[in-house]
């Protein structure tokens, strides 16, 4: 029997150190996995060094730390990379990361030409969502365009951008919002391709060809393959009409997925083992719409680090979708029905419509500054939480169904999550500080000042990259130089933008009228600081809690993303606040809520609470909780109102003010 | 007030004209309190830093113009040409406040990005608490401790309209900030809507032509002397994104802070805005029947303006004479 075959099969992954992911890469390709998909740590990400001060405490947590071409090498030890199929989750940097890679492969003795892969390098995502930017939208699109024309002419089958729609979901968008902003941003980069003028008119078709996308799938799993479908049909009316693509393979949509996290649950955590296999449904059904490569989540994202075992539950369900069942057997199964169809149609037109709505904004890039689209994102997602809030979203044993019996996978010792080596990040900085010491400063000062002229004078910043991956110039040195030339950018941020809640629920007029009665009792407006520390981008939760503060009754001071602990503790101290609100995802809360305790000590604000939200595992919540921090919100912690409650509380308790009643 | 009530005061009025960050939050946290016992400490530090502090060298500066304009980005950059020449800065960052709530989003610190590891810059968040046109009540009395520790205060407030009247009754110079590309300050100005200020910006000159003909538009709606007299109101082009004309607008504000110093005018100017703040929070508790009583706006700001007297005995005073329906003009002006 015919059987299709099977999309690549990843599992996104990297942690601690080169050396540590590489053993694991290799595992996981012992065990069935087809390609690799390689997560960077956040300084990584956004180009610093392991070794700078806003590094602390993120080395080695989310992703890989790749300071230089030796912990590259020593990421693809014994994994041959022209034979590998490698997707890099790679943005502001992606050019850097794939000049290493490429150098990398130079030494392996592979023909850099034949390398297959998939750099992400979807920067305009990043200001809306991810918050893994250095610089501003233009530089950052010509770095986008640079990556692009080079790997068409000099690496033909690489996949040199990854349109993200994946993160726009996460960031609240509806499957309409990921439609429209995913498709303009890719007509973005691929307009400001053809203005770079780098690729003759004749091959112009083969870099459409070579966009490729990134989606989301969530649970409403049946919208979500009509989303699919549009997708692809949206995309081939856009490559036959806006570039004249007559070749129907370079107009297919091509994409790889990752399945919801967002909606991966805390509470009752083993739901999500069915939430993820639902998902992964919605992209592989139809098959004129089926993803290219699949990665998936595994169960206990929610709560922390996923261990081996956890990553390797995730990728035995696609083996088991593909392999078992006979889903690869049939054509399209949705194809002639009506019901699809009207549904599909539907989302085109208001895709359609989001898309005019965006040109008439200038387009995706203008959209990034004037803050159009995050706008939006922004109201969607407040809907969202609006909505999981009042119960009209129903999350099973979030806010229905809450009760259960102990589970035997989060008990034990670990707690069903990984533990990152605590020592990882000294190791890193040594065998930076070591390479450091033996490379040739004089190649290192040529090849740096190769890739500045290259930056000032507009030719691709490719060529003189690869150079100084060669004489082993560092992360944070090649970032350095482009931040000197491009300068440095913040979005606008979220909270600009949300109207206020003018719902008039019981549980809303009560926090207020906590807050108006201790705000009273101490004599001014109740203020809170509300920032991130360290370098996760991920600001969606700490807007969403400053803008239920505002509705709420207090005067926030948001600080946004990226702060240093002393910048934090003086803002703190300059603003005059009753409590600090911080939120860290990455991992790295424990150092940094140290770090902020002693420089609020230093400048004499021992006495200012502090609280955070994020993912944070229960021994380590404990841990905080003995060291002086006030609460600990994680992701099963729903219901806003609460939270805001417990802050009062917590205001009141430190000033000496008895409980209210 | 005890004896060691008022050693208290003064040390910390010492230590804010020192400029210690420690000592400049806790008065503003202490202005901020509306408690008997923090009110009276209040007045105390105030008259104590207007009484030791105040020597006018300073300059009050304000910033407005519509939401998005990019004021938080130009003030960021004006705050490094002003530390590049020496100068300590202390910035009150106004934001509305929402209606339903009372509670206030304060996003500006997030847009300003300064270098917090600098002590020669400070920034204090405040809503406009839904009160006192565009600002809070609290503004008038912190200016007065940020005079006292730097030597440029900068308040950057959202105007539209008649909104930006209170900053530019509240500051020694006055710059709106206006849009490229967006005909209504043209129009307020020529409406009269808009308060003239002494220093008119288009930001974003990044934008080309837009900005160019944003720029010759306001040249032209301008009656280029300010009512003030003797300045001519200069209209100039800023990015702040690439940080071009920014020297220049610092250079322009330095130049009217001169000029009313030659001219003598800056203490007059002070007295004006000690009495316009009195008198708003007057009119806002008693309104204007209140104001009536004391002899109507005019004479009222006539009186406050004549009078050498620190903030909160004149309101206080003058409170009283509301209160008690007596207007004893002799006794509050030997007070």
């Amino acid at each position: 029997m015919q059987r299709d075959r099977p999309w690549l099969m990843r599992t996104y992954s990297g942690h601690s150190s080169a050396k540590a992911s590489n053993e694991l890469y290799r595992t996981n390709l012992s065990r069935g996995q087809t390609g690799l998909s390689v997560a960077f740590d956040l300084p990584t990400q956004t180009g610093y060094d392991s070794d700078h001060p806003l590094a602390r405490g993120e080395v080695g947590k989310v992703g890989v730390p790749i300071n230089h071409i030796g912990d590259m090498e020593a990421l693809f030890d014994q994994i041959p990379l022209g034979e590998m199929n490698t997707s890099m989750t790679i943005n502001a940097t992606a050019p850097w990361l794939l000049a290493l890679y490429v150098a990398v492969a130079e030494r392996q003795g592979a023909d850099p030409g034949q390398l297959q892969g998939t750099t992400q390098n979807d920067v305009l995502k990043e200001y809306l969502s991810r918050g893994t930017y250095i610089f501003p939208p233009e530089p950052s699109v010509r770095l986008t365009t640079d990556l692009i024309a080079y790997t068409v002419k000099n690496i033909p089958k690489w996949n040199p951008t990854n349109i993200c729609s994946y993160h726009l979901q996460e960031a609240g968008a509806t499957p309409t919002q990921e439609l429209a902003y995913a498709l303009s941003t890719a007509t973005a980069i691929l307009d400001a391709v053809q203005a770079s003028g780098q690729i003759p008119a004749d091959r112009f078709q083969q870099v459409v060809g070579r966009i490729s996308f990134f989606v989301n799938a969530g649970i409403r799993f049946v919208e979500e393959t009509c989303k699919l479908r549009a997708f692809s049909r949206m995309w081939d009316d856009v490559a036959r009409n806006r570039y004249g693509v007559e070749d129907p393979k370079q107009r297919r949509f091509r994409y790889g997925v990752q399945v919801n996290s967002l909606g991966l649950t805390e509470s009752q955590p083993e739901n999500n083992v069915q939430r993820i296999v639902l998902e992964m449904l919605a992209v592989t059904l139809s098959k004129n719409a089926r993803a290219r490569a699949i990665q998936l989540p595994a169960w206990n994202e929610a709560l922390g680090l996923p261990r081996p075992w956890d990553q390797q539950w995730a990728l035995r369900m696609q083996q088991v979708l593909a392999l078992e069942t006979d889903l690869l057997e049939y054509g399209d199964l949705l194809d002639g029905s009506p019901v699809v169809e009207a549904k599909v149609l539907e989302l085109i037109a208001g895709a359609q419509q989001e898309m005019d709505n965006v040109a008439a904004h200038g387009g995706m890039v203008a959209c990034i500054d004037n803050g159009y689209v995050k706008r939006e994102l922004v109201q969607s997602h407040t809907r969202r939480m609006r909505n999981i809030e009042s119960g009209d979203l129903k999350i099973v044993g979030v806010n229905c169904y809450q009760e259960t019996a102990t589970s035997p996978l989060t008990g034990g010792e670990e707690s069903g999550i990984m533990k990152v080596d605590e020592l990882a990040e000294r190791e890193q900085i040594a065998t930076l500080q070591a390479f450091r010491a033996t490379r040739q400063q004089g190649a290192v000062d040529d090849a740096l000042a190769l890739l500045r002229a290259a930056a000032n004078d507009g030719s691709n910043i490719m060529p003189s990259s690869i150079q100084c991956a060669r004489a082993g110039v560092t992360t944070g040195e090649w970032s350095e130089v482009l931040r000197g030339v491009f300068g440095e950018y913040r979005a606008p941020t979220g909270i600009d933008f949300v109207a206020s809640d003018r719902s008039e629920s019981k549980a809303l007029e009560q926090v207020r009228e906590r807050v108006r009665a201790t705000s009273d009792e101490l004599g001014r407006p109740l203020r809170l600081l509300i920032g991130k520390p360290g370098l996760d981008g991920h600001s969606n939760g700490a807007e969403q809690i400053a803008v239920k503060g505002r509705d709420s009754g207090f005067e926030i001071v948001y600080e946004g993303i990226r702060l240093t602990p002393s910048q934090i503790a003086r803002a703190a101290q300059e603003e005059g606040v009753h409590l600090i609100g911080l939120s860290v995802l990455s991992g790295s809360h424990l150092e940094l809520v140290e770090d902020i305790h002693n420089e609020l000590e230093a400048i004499g604000c021992k006495g200012i609470p502090l609280v955070i939200g994020g993912i944070i595992p229960q021994d380590d919540a404990r841990q905080l909780l003995d060291r002086g921090l006030k609460a600990v919100f994680t992701p099963k912690d729903v219901d806003m109102n609460i939270i805001m409650n417990t802050m009062v509380t917590i205001i009141r308790q430190v000033n000496g003010l008895e409980p209210l009643a | 007030m005890s004896t060691s009530a008022a050693i208290q005061v003064s040390d910390l009025a010492a230590a804010i004209a020192k400029g210690e960050r420690a000592a400049l939050a806790e008065a503003l946290n202490l202005l901020d309190d509306r408690r008997q016992a923090a009110r009276q400490k209040s007045a105390a530090l105030l008259a104590h830093l207007q009484s030791e502090y105040s020597d006018n060298c300073n300059h009050l500066i304000g910033i407005t113009g519509p939401p998005g304009v990019g004021k938080s980005t130009l003030s960021a950059a004006l705050i490094a040409v002003w530390r590049k020449r020496g100068l300590r800065v202390g910035i009150l960052a106004v934001d509305p406040s929402s209606p339903f709530s009372g509670g206030a989003l304060l996003g500006d610190r997030v847009r300003m990005q300064t270098n917090s590891e600098d002590d020669g810059v400070f920034v204090r968040s405040l809503s406009s608490r839904g009160q006192f046109g565009g600002l809070s009540a609290e503004v008038w009395p912190m200016c007065i401790v940020m005079l006292a520790g730097f030597d440029i205060v900068l308040i950057e407030t959202v105007g539209v309209g008649q909104r930006e009247v209170d900053v530019s009754r509240l500051c020694d110079t006055t710059c709106y900030v206006a849009q490229p590309g967006s005909g209504d300050s043209v129009q307020f100005l020529k409406a009269g809507i808009l308060e003239v200020p002494h220093i008119l910006v288009v930001n974003k000159k990044d934008m080309g032509a837009v900005a160019q003909r944003t720029l010759s538009e306001l040249g032209n709606a301008l009656n280029a002397e300010h009512p003030d007299g003797q300045w001519q109101v200069p209209v100039l082009a800023t990015s702040a994104l690439n940080g071009s004309g920014i020297e220049a607008l610092a250079d322009v504000m330095a130049h009217h802070h001169q000029s009313l110093q030659e001219r003598k005018q800056l203490a007059r100017r002070r007295g004006s805005y000690q009495a316009y703040w009195i008198h708003k929070r007057l009119e806002e508790e008693f309104g204007s029947f209140g104001i009536d009583k004391l002899g109507g706006e005019k004479a009222l700001l006539e009186q406050l303006q004549s009078q050498d007297m620190d903030l909160f005995k004149q309101y206080d005073s003058l409170r009283q004479q509301c209160c008690n329906g007596e207007v004893d003009k002799h006794e509050s002006d030997n007070d």
